[in-house]
């Protein structure tokens, strides 16, 4: 894949969009029926069974699910962060930019980690290592993909910090992780994952363990940096609410699949899948305050005993015999839209 | 302790920037005093050695015993090794404060001499140590899987070998025992611990989130190794290698007292212990101060690196 950068970018304007283009064409990111599992000495763990999505150029897409959907896992195949063993992903390609990433060799791969695809963790203050200043390990990063010099290195990390707005940067690349709060420190790893102008971002829940008002800011970030670089933005999160205020599009996972996948209003008007409907009917909403949520009964499934057939059917209201043989593909509905149940129609309508 | 430093990132906090970073430093607050110690984890052990008496006296001693062993001429004039029969065994008084041994030496000036050999033993045999069990334990550690089993199973077996019976078999064979000769076995017997203990370590620091993210970041193996792994790693081991070189001083004396350690005319503190066994009742000084001597410098590395672990343990703060 030829580059268009030069590498001794210390001088380019960071405001400037990247060249490349924004809209139709070739997804940046196309993944295939990716399956990971995880064997553990209790048995296969099926984390990721079949998991297939597109991200185009320039646009958000959120990926929903709660915990043990294979959200997390799939991104981590995508950077190729796995830990092998006990992970293995046994089916399935990932292609970026064209190129599967799977089949490339790991030094290949590793080249394109940072540079052009790049991801930001939950938990900044592990994701920082504590024993360098932050302006330290983003300058690290620079000296050593770009070249550049301790002093350039260090500019640019105040650059950067700025760029995330911290402020004070200039005197807080001195410091180190622990002597920032929850939302800088985002912020600073935002900062790194951001330093090689990647095409693509991933957040696995950036704001997951921040208070409220800080993650709405740290969202708003990310877009604005997502609109100046161009970049496009996989957001893995359970939190609906982040979904609505920034998503081009959703896939939503359960059971390490795509049980629904569709334009992020049209989810919110009418989902198509029984899962999907349960999760909004699930948000705490000011204006409908009720004495009860409307919690999906049951538990997620098990990842090593995944029911037959639909594995939502346990816990679905429109479970029907079918369903419990049957496992439903991902049918089409609609423009682009895509639904795994076999009444989506009745889910659309909103017969329960 | 953490006081300042918490209410500096909460000052900066809310004057920088409006309600965003007010909210922040607010609930960050916690997470800073708790962090903190974790993350400027040798700046804060030293601030809390500086102010352990134990610390202090243990490394004062140490310093005056690192000296002695440096530079004997700075403690006793006398030359170790001029000998006058008709002083011998001659006790303590007059300006010869040890007396005299056997063959009628200063013993002052040979405890003192004797100084060079146990600390010269310690450190080298200690730091090859480290040094096998930092590469060989990150190695374990980091690359997991085949690499792993190598160098863990090799571990198990040298682990299985009794220290101070293979020691004793390994020097009976050989024939000049020197401080290299004594030194070179006790690293090939002693490094299992330190590099079972290193491995566990990295083994810890593997699974942090920063690891991930460097490597997410596009990182090389070398790079996340040297600097996202060993600087997170390698306290336990330092901690270990500070009590270690009081180990290898202590069974230096051993060897050299059964009789497989050093060897005449070497002066060593094992050695005039090995000799002084005879006529503890007649001289009783021979074995007094060098026996004293000796475990004043290993409680005084014990102590140290107890210290050090106790600065470095964030729980006992």
């Amino acid at each position: 894949m030829p580059s268009t950068r030069n590498s001794g970018e210390v001088t380019v304007d960071i405001e400037v969009a990247s060249e490349t283009p924004v809209g139709p064409g070739r997804p940046l990111l196309e993944i295939e029926d990716l399956h990971v599992e995880f064997r553990t000495r209790d048995g296969v763990v099926k984390a990721v069974n079949g998991v297939s999505y597109n991200v185009r150029r320039g646009e958000t897409f959120a990926v929903l699910g709660e915990s043990g959907s294979g959200k997390s896992v799939s991104a981590q195949a995508v950077m190729g962060i796995l830990d092998t063993p006990p992970a293995h992903v046994t089916r399935g390609r990932i292609l970026f930019a064209g190129e599967d990433l799977l089949a490339m060799p790991e030094d290949h791969r590793r080249r394109l980690r940072g540079e052009r695809l790049s991801m930001v963790f939950q938990d900044a203050l592990t994701a920082l290592n504590p024993t360098f200043t932050v302006g330290w390990q983003i300058a690290e990063m620079l000296r050593i993909r770009r070249g550049l010099s301790r002093a350039d290195g260090r500019r640019r990390a105040v650059e950067l910090l700025d760029r995330v707005r911290i402020p004070g940067a200039v005197e807080r690349v001195t410091d180190y992780p622990h002597e920032f709060s929850g939302g800088m420190r985002q912020r600073a790893m935002i900062a790194m994952a951001l330093a090689l102008d990647p095409d693509l971002l991933i957040a696995d829940e950036p704001t997951t363990a921040l208070d409220v008002t800080v993650q709405a800011q740290i969202l708003e970030l990310l877009a604005e940096l997502q609109e100046e670089n161009g970049m496009a933005l996989v957001l893995i999160t359970h939190d609906l609410g982040v979904v609505a205020e920034v998503a081009d599009r959703i896939a939503v996972m359960y059971a390490g699949r795509v049980v629904e996948t569709a334009a992020a209003h049209e989810i919110y008007q009418a989902p198509a899948h029984p899962y999907t409907e349960g999760l909004l009917a699930s948000v705490p909403r000011v204006a409908r305050r009720r004495d009860r949520l409307d919690a999906i009964g049951g538990a997620p499934p098990n990842l090593a005993r995944i029911p037959a057939g639909c594995p939502f059917h346990p816990r679905c209201g429109y479970e029907r015999p079918l369903c419990r043989h049957d496992e439903p593909p991902l049918y089409p509905v609609g423009d682009g839209r895509g639904s795994a149940c076999h009444f989506f129609e009745e889910v659309l309508d909103g017969r329960a | 302790m953490s006081e300042a430093k918490k209410f500096r990132a909460g000052s900066e906090g809310i004057g920088a920037r409006g309600g965003e970073e007010r909210v922040d430093a607010a609930a960050g607050g916690e997470a800073v005093e708790l962090s903190g110690r974790r993350a400027g984890l040798w700046a804060d052990a030293w601030r809390e050695l500086r102010h352990d008496p134990l610390f202090l006296v243990a490394g004062f001693v140490v310093l005056v015993f690192v000296a002695m062993a440096a530079f004997p001429g700075l403690f006793s004039s006398v030359d170790p090794r001029a000998c006058d029969l008709s002083r011998s065994l001659a006790p303590p008084g007059g300006g010869h404060p040890f007396g005299y041994d056997l063959l009628g030496c200063d013993y002052y000036a040979r405890v003192v001499h004797g100084a060079r050999v146990s600390i010269a033993i310690g450190v080298l045999a200690t730091g090859s140590t480290v040094v096998i069990a930092v590469v060989l334990g990150s190695l374990a550690g980091y690359f997991r899987g085949p690499v792993d089993t190598v160098i863990s199973r090799l571990t198990d077996v040298v682990f299985g070998l009794p220290f101070i019976l293979g020691a004793i078999v390994l020097l009976s064979v050989v024939g000049t025992r020197g401080v290299l000769e004594v030194g070179l076995v006790l690293v090939a017997l002693g490094w299992t611990t330190m590099t079972r203990l290193m491995r566990s370590s990295v083994l810890s620091v593997v699974n942090a989130d920063h690891v991930s993210a460097a490597k997410a970041l596009g990182a090389s193996d070398a790079r996340i190794l040297a600097t996202h792994v060993l600087p997170n790693a390698v306290a336990p081991v330092m901690v270990y290698a500070t009590i270690y070189v009081g180990i290898v001083i202590a069974v230096e004396a051993t060897l050299s007292f059964l009789g497989v350690g050093l060897q005449l005319p070497a002066i060593s503190w094992g050695l005039m212990i090995s000799d002084a066994q005879y006529r503890i009742s007649e001289a009783p000084h021979l074995l007094l101060f060098p026996g004293l001597f000796l475990s004043l410098t290993v409680l005084s590395f014990i102590l140290m690196g107890d210290a050090l672990r106790d600065a470095l343990d964030p729980k006992l703060r």
